[in-house]
């Protein structure tokens, strides 16, 4: 069973009760904040003082952060014998019409996550400009996933609503106005 | 002490997020698609629990670890940010297939190229540090 992708019924209230335990420690739940704390470690409180902060009180989100990456260490090595993802037909016939072959058979398309693709200059813009996309986004609407999707409307929170409801309106552009433009066979 | 407690979070919404595929490619894909039910379980079961233990926290029910009433500030309101930088934010997390959250998570799964994202990531939220006094908020 623990070998086995967990299905959405165990993940879901899992999430809402690591979200839970930081609340009960005076913290909150949003993964994108640290973005902004990387651009003051490095120094761009020199650029604005938007990011002159005091880092130490950020400390918490990044070891959240360093456990997120030895998460992913156990869970892809020594969790999932199979890192196959069994995603719907209609998604694979949909994705394999899109160049992706990898789709059913692999935990991310080998197309944009491998070593051999990055032999492709376009990948390294594709990842550079979503990544930008990501950070840039998160920043101005205040919040991703964690924060807004779930923090915010556990909350019941009005410009989270708004927020997610952006998320929705750039992904379905994405996925079915620009997909077949950038992945064009 | 407090300190392993954070990681030890870290790790376990790591894992939690990597086994429900939540940081797959695929999946989020497959959610822009309508083709499955899995995400939209994944962050309605998450909601529905979410829901209910702030609610129990903000009425005092359940306290902080230090015993103390907690309160949960407010989020500012304003439409342009939300509306703008989401619909923004939606069009990096189809195209990279990942939230910042599983960012991190497949950092630590091996998948190198995600570093690129990353990067991207990065950079976005410092030109937004730079560029935010000109934009509609």
């Amino acid at each position: 069973m623990l070998y086995q992708p967990w299905p959405w019924y165990v993940a879901g209230p899992l999430i809402a009760i690591i979200m839970a335990l930081l609340i009960l420690m005076g913290k909150k739940f949003g993964m994108s904040s640290n973005l902004e704390t990387f651009c003051s470690i490095g120094g761009a409180g020199k650029f604005t003082d938007y990011f002159k902060i005091d880092v130490k009180s950020k400390r918490w989100n990044l070891l959240v952060v360093l456990g997120s990456v030895i998460g992913g260490f156990l869970g892809a090595h020594w969790l999932s014998p199979d890192p196959a993802v069994h995603i719907s037909d209609e998604t694979v016939t949909k994705l394999q019409d899109l160049g992706f072959d990898s789709a059913g058979k692999a935990y991310l398309p080998t197309e944009l996550f491998s070593m051999e693709s990055l032999a492709d200059p376009k990948v390294w813009v594709i990842l550079l400009v979503a990544g930008f996309l990501i950070g840039f986004g998160t920043r101005y609407a205040g919040g991703c996933t964690s924060g807004h999707a779930i923090s915010g409307l556990s909350n019941l929170q009005r410009p989270s609503l708004i927020a997610v409801i952006g998320f929705f309106i750039g992904g379905l552009i994405m996925v079915h106005v620009l997909f077949p433009l950038i992945f064009a066979k | 002490m407090k300190n392993v407690v954070y990681v030890i979070l870290g790790t376990f919404l790591g894992i939690v997020l990597y086994k429900s595929e939540a940081a797959s490619w695929f999946r989020i894909y497959e959610m822009f698609q309508f083709d499955s039910f899995h995400m939209y379980g994944i962050i309605g079961s998450a909601l529905a629990v979410g829901t209910v233990l702030v609610l129990l926290i903000k009425k005092g029910r359940i306290k902080s670890f230090s015993g103390e009433i907690i309160s949960i500030p407010d989020k500012e309101k304003s439409f342009a940010r939300y509306i703008l930088g989401g619909t923004l934010f939606g069009l990096g997390w189809a195209l990279a297939g990942a939230c910042p959250g599983p960012i991190y998570i497949l950092v630590g799964a091996g998948y190198w190229p995600i570093i690129i994202v990353l990067i991207g990531a990065v950079l976005g939220a410092l030109v937004y540090g730079i560029v935010r006094g000109k934009l509609p908020h």
